[in-house]
């Protein structure tokens, strides 16, 4: 069956959330990311928005990270200050997806700035929730397209720490989250050495050679032995995506 | 005494030239008309406080009302960048825009301390990261029970807040049913606060369902009855979000000249909300949702 670069790196990405039990939903890929995983091979995984919802059973896919329809069928509606308190901060989120403007070759994502703060060539959104998502939450995902710009070696700033300069320097950092495991991407999956902390290529997907995956990224990326290739999307996992989570097409095409 | 009074005298009075101002709303509630008659009788300098500026301060920045900005995330949700925030930012177009930036938490403390009358509040927020270097305000200390440390904000204290809410009575007792957000936080932390309502119930109605009062008519200055006044952000139960305007910003704001055309036709053209709504009536029908009513409770009476 055909399908979308999107609707794989989609549908890669919920198959990461499997045996989680509840994550935190961030805004744009990892929506729609939580949402097919939710409604495919996690249907007991407890949603999480950071506008302050447990428990979202949103009817329609959220355009954003608050709509109304995350709070009509929820488990549970609160404060922004209960949800990063009682929530996130005291640990019962199992997985946190993050979005990156920049991703570098230990994992640290960069939302706020390219270039310098003071005077920034780009002034991106900033943290919102990521700075602490990194930290709080168990397991980390980053949901990106690949390319050297998003790749960098080194980002500029340091929004929401990764593996810092890699091997034991996060634990430095003492907190309960254990960083970044996996990066998905529209032509591969990144996962971390265990020792070094170092991204490293898993998986291609279907029809992309090491090359171009080399092309896409500043540094000189190292691949896993083995490498696989990811599994396609399943009819359902389309059909899901197609027809029920986005029929406009907004993230999948 | 009735708190009653129309959007203009509300502006007019409680809100000056240099203030510290905070309209609060996480996506939800989010008090467009406010923003849109300080834009019509043309405060200067203010420094605007949110989480997320939202449309709403992408507007303020634009029509030259704000000189700093205290945030968390500056994006248009779902969509992409606020570009008259970034024209501001990366070219000082209309005028500098001084930024103070947190993370959502830090946000969330900040409210909180300033509420609660607190010279800090603990987060566990900022390790491995960049903002503080960034943000000298955000530091480090050590608890004083044993060795761990944390990270500390200090107190946010705006002068005004301004909140949308689906009903409040003529006292200012306020209720809100969806997101709530931090707008409890930012209605307590703040000198003078203007509540802005869907509906106007009568006190009966408030004291029948005590649960569900969020701020106290106790520090209301002023109440101002604007039904969709929060368009195109969302009243849980009465509209949905305009996502189409949201995406359609975009392409406004792309450039001053379409975004200044914008605001002349919609805020400096219109005399307030009742016109706005008028000119948008076809639009704003469409944003009424179905009934998803709860089961009524019952609170007891007790003699």
């Amino acid at each position: 069956m055909n399908y979308t670069q999107n609707e794989l790196m989609i549908a890669a990405a919920a198959r990461e959330l499997q045996g989680a039990r509840v994550a935190f939903v961030g805004v744009g890929l990892p929506n729609i990311v939580c949402n097919l995983a939710q409604r495919s091979h996690a249907p007991h995984l407890e949603l999480v928005y950071e506008a302050g919802v447990f428990g979202a059973h949103p009817a329609r896919l959220p355009l954003s990270i608050g709509d109304p329809t995350i709070v009509t069928g929820a488990s549970a509606v609160c404060s922004m200050s209960d949800l990063f308190q009682l929530y996130l901060q005291r640990g019962l989120i199992d997985v946190g997806f993050l979005g990156a403007a920049q991703i570098d070759r230990f994992g640290n994502v960069n939302t706020t700035v390219i270039g310098s703060y003071e005077n920034p060539k780009v002034r991106l959104p900033g943290s919102g929730g990521a700075a602490e998502i990194a930290v709080m939450c168990e397991r980390i995902f980053i949901i990106t397209r690949l390319s050297k710009r998003a790749f960098p070696e080194r980002v500029d700033f340091i929004t929401s720490p990764g593996h810092l300069e890699g091997g034991t320097s996060r634990e430095k950092l003492r907190v309960r989250g254990r960083g970044p495991e996996a990066v998905i991407t529209d032509l591969c999956i990144l996962r971390f050495d265990e020792t070094t902390k170092e991204m490293l290529v898993a998986s291609l997907h279907p029809n992309v050679t090491a090359d171009q995956v080399r092309e896409n990224i500043a540094w000189d990326v190292r691949f896993a032995q083995p490498l696989s290739e990811t599994p396609p999307p399943t009819e359902e996992e389309i059909r899901l995506i197609r027809e029920e989570l986005d029929p406009q097409g907004l993230y999948s095409r | 005494m009735s708190k009653v009074t129309t959007m203009h005298d509300a502006i007019h009075e409680l809100v000056c030239d240099g203030d510290t101002v905070a309209i609060e709303g996480f996506t939800h509630l989010i008090c467009f008309t406010a923003g849109h008659e300080i834009i019509r009788q043309r405060k200067r300098d203010l420094t605007l406080c949110r989480l997320t500026p939202d449309l709403i301060y992408d507007q303020m920045i634009a029509a030259g009302v704000c000189k700093k900005l205290v945030f968390s995330w500056a994006g248009n949700p779902g969509v992409g960048a606020l570009h008259a925030f970034r024209r501001a930012v990366e070219k000082n177009i209309p005028r500098p825009l001084e930024l103070e930036e947190y993370s959502h938490f830090g946000m969330v403390a900040r409210f909180t301390a300033g509420a609660a009358r607190l010279p800090f509040y603990p987060l566990r927020s900022y390790a491995g990261s960049d903002l503080p270097k960034a943000n000298p305000l955000i530091r480090k200390m050590q608890s004083p029970y044993g060795d761990e440390q944390v990270f500390v904000v200090p107190p946010l204290r705006p002068n005004v807040a301004i909140l949308h809410a689906q009903r409040a009575d003529d006292n200012g007792n306020t209720q809100i049913w969806g997101l709530t957000g931090v707008q409890k936080e930012a209605a307590f932390a703040s000198d003078r606060v203007i509540v802005v309502v869907e509906e106007l119930v009568d006190e009966s109605v408030i004291h029948a369902d005590p649960n569900r009062t969020i701020i106290p008519g106790l520090i209301v200055n002023a109440v101002v009855v604007e039904p969709w006044g929060a368009h195109p952000s969302y009243v849980q139960g009465y509209y949905d979000r305009d996502n189409p305007f949201y995406v359609e910003w975009d392409a406004i704001a792309r450039e001053q000249d379409s975004l200044n055309k914008w605001l002349d036709e919609w805020v400096y053209g219109v005399s307030g909300r009742a016109e706005y709504v008028e000119k948008m009536r076809e639009r704003l029908e469409k944003l009424r949702p179905g009934d998803a009513f709860a089961q009524p409770i019952n609170y007891g009476k007790y003699k």
